[in-house]
């Protein structure tokens, strides 16, 4: 289980208990956090969970998936800080982990 | 105007397979799509991606997956609308009409949406000021590639489309190519050649950039790009293209006084259909408790609502199951001989 924050692009704060083996997209859409559509439901065919993880957390989190850069060309609004969240899959390890939403997904 | 028994509302696999359904038990359909080609996301997002949770087949990619459905509906010879949209609907005497953005019109007695996520549009620039623009010098798809001749064209996106044109328009045009990353998923020939034309100076190619804002009174006249490291240029253009890909937008089916919660259309599990009479909803666009997004299930719910649309069209008839193996009209409909 990890604690996740996710921040809106209004700057309200989301902090949601994610149990281990879901992803953090999955974190959010069971939850109600508004701000992810996750139109695909994780298949890595849209780019509808886009999130923003800030330096401090992106370097500790599993590289990439494959392809997953390909499908952020796609987003809105890309960075260098983005990531898919249907790719990041909650451990123990992600405990304290904050994203932040963009301020739309399509 | 054409007089069908069901217009189905989305070519993937879910719609295609209740095509098929409908075709068993006796019914006539139409089928319309925004997509220029059937099969849906299968086709459109992951056509070499290979699928292992179909039935009994074993792997099969999202292209075979569609043929094979094209296959099995082909002894119907329903028709297929593609590269249009249902705009609206209207109730008349217990049935639908409904006009498509191409300005078709059907008469349906009752409607199946199996519209997925949404209709497919090209992904727009974030950028506010590119809206006054649109359709004149900023662009997402090209009709007429002889209006950039001699012009200085600014191309966004990392993807074959993006890459193709950078190569194309380059023979007549001065051609500047953005992306935000150092890598491009295109082809690795069109790659390869993008490489070639820079080095020959015949392209400028600009990575970790994306675009910040617009210039331009009544002509566009500049794209200004920001790049990762915080570095802001500005690039003269007559014409910025976007090929950012496809989102996927419900569009008009919001306007049908349907009940929608997260972009999802709650349905009945008995027959799929919605809180309106004689439409229904099948596949990833419903929901119900339990619902799984998964093609197998949009299978089974499109077998449901085809018996739905039965009790509709045949009001005076009762629904009997007919099975392939035995029944003589099923056969007579698959146009098999014996």
């Amino acid at each position: 289980m990890a604690k996740i924050k996710y921040i809106e692009h209004s700057g309200k704060q989301h902090e949601i208990d994610v149990a281990n083996g879901l992803s953090v997209m999955e974190g959010a859409v069971q939850n109600d956090i508004p701000g992810i559509d996750a139109d695909c439901g994780g298949g890595m065919a849209c780019a509808t969970c886009h999130v923003y993880v800030k330096e401090d957390w992106f370097n500790k989190l599993p590289q990439k998936a494959e392809g997953e850069d390909d499908m952020l060309d796609q987003a809105y609004e890309p960075s260098p800080s983005s990531r898919l969240s249907c790719q990041i899959i909650v451990s123990d390890e992600l405990n304290g982990l904050v994203v932040h939403l963009p301020e739309k997904q399509v | 105007m054409i007089d069908t028994d069901v217009l189905i509302v989305g070519a993937g696999p879910t719609g295609l397979f209740c095509a098929h359904q409908l075709g068993i038990i006796g019914l006539k359909c139409e089928i319309v799509d925004n997509l220029d080609k059937l099969g849906g996301q299968c086709i459109e997002l992951y056509p070499d991606k290979p699928i292992y949770d179909i039935p009994a087949i074993p792997e099969c990619t999202g292209e075979e997956l569609t043929n094979n459905l094209i296959e099995q509906i082909k002894p119907f010879n329903f028709k297929s609308h593609l590269s249009d949209r249902v705009q609206e609907i209207k109730n008349e005497n217990e049935r639908w009409i409904v006009k498509t953005s191409k300005g078709k019109e059907f008469l349906t007695t009752s409607i199946i949406i199996a519209g997925g996520v949404g209709s497919f549009e090209p992904r727009k620039f974030p950028t506010k000021n590119c809206e006054k623009f649109e359709g004149k010098s900023v662009l997402y798809s090209i009709k007429d590639k002889t209006i950039f001749k001699d012009k200085s064209v600014v191309i966004f996106g990392g993807g074959d489309s993006a890459l193709d044109w950078a190569i194309e328009l380059s023979k007549t045009s001065k051609v500047t190519l953005v992306h935000r990353r150092d890598e491009f998923r295109g082809a690795p020939a069109s790659v390869e050649k993008i490489k070639e034309l820079q080095k020959e100076k015949k392209i400028e190619v600009l990575t970790k950039f994306s675009i910040k804002d617009v210039k331009g009174n009544e002509t566009l006249e500049s794209v200004e790009i920001k790049g990762d490291d915080g570095e802001i240029k500005s690039i003269k253009a007559d014409y910025i293209l976007g090929f950012f890909g496809l989102i996927m937008q419900l569009g008009p089916i919001l306007e049908w006084g349907l009940n929608i919660d997260k972009k999802l259309i709650p349905v009945n599990t008995e027959n799929f259909e919605t809180n309106k009479k004689r439409i229904f909803a099948i596949g990833d666009i419903c929901f119900y408790p339990g619902k799984l997004k998964l093609i197998l299930s949009g299978f089974h719910e499109g077998a449901l609502a085809a018996r739905g649309c039965f009790k509709y069209s045949r009001p005076n008839e009762k629904y009997k199951l007919e099975f392939t193996t035995t029944s003589k009209s099923v056969k007579d409909r698959l146009g098999i001989k014996e």
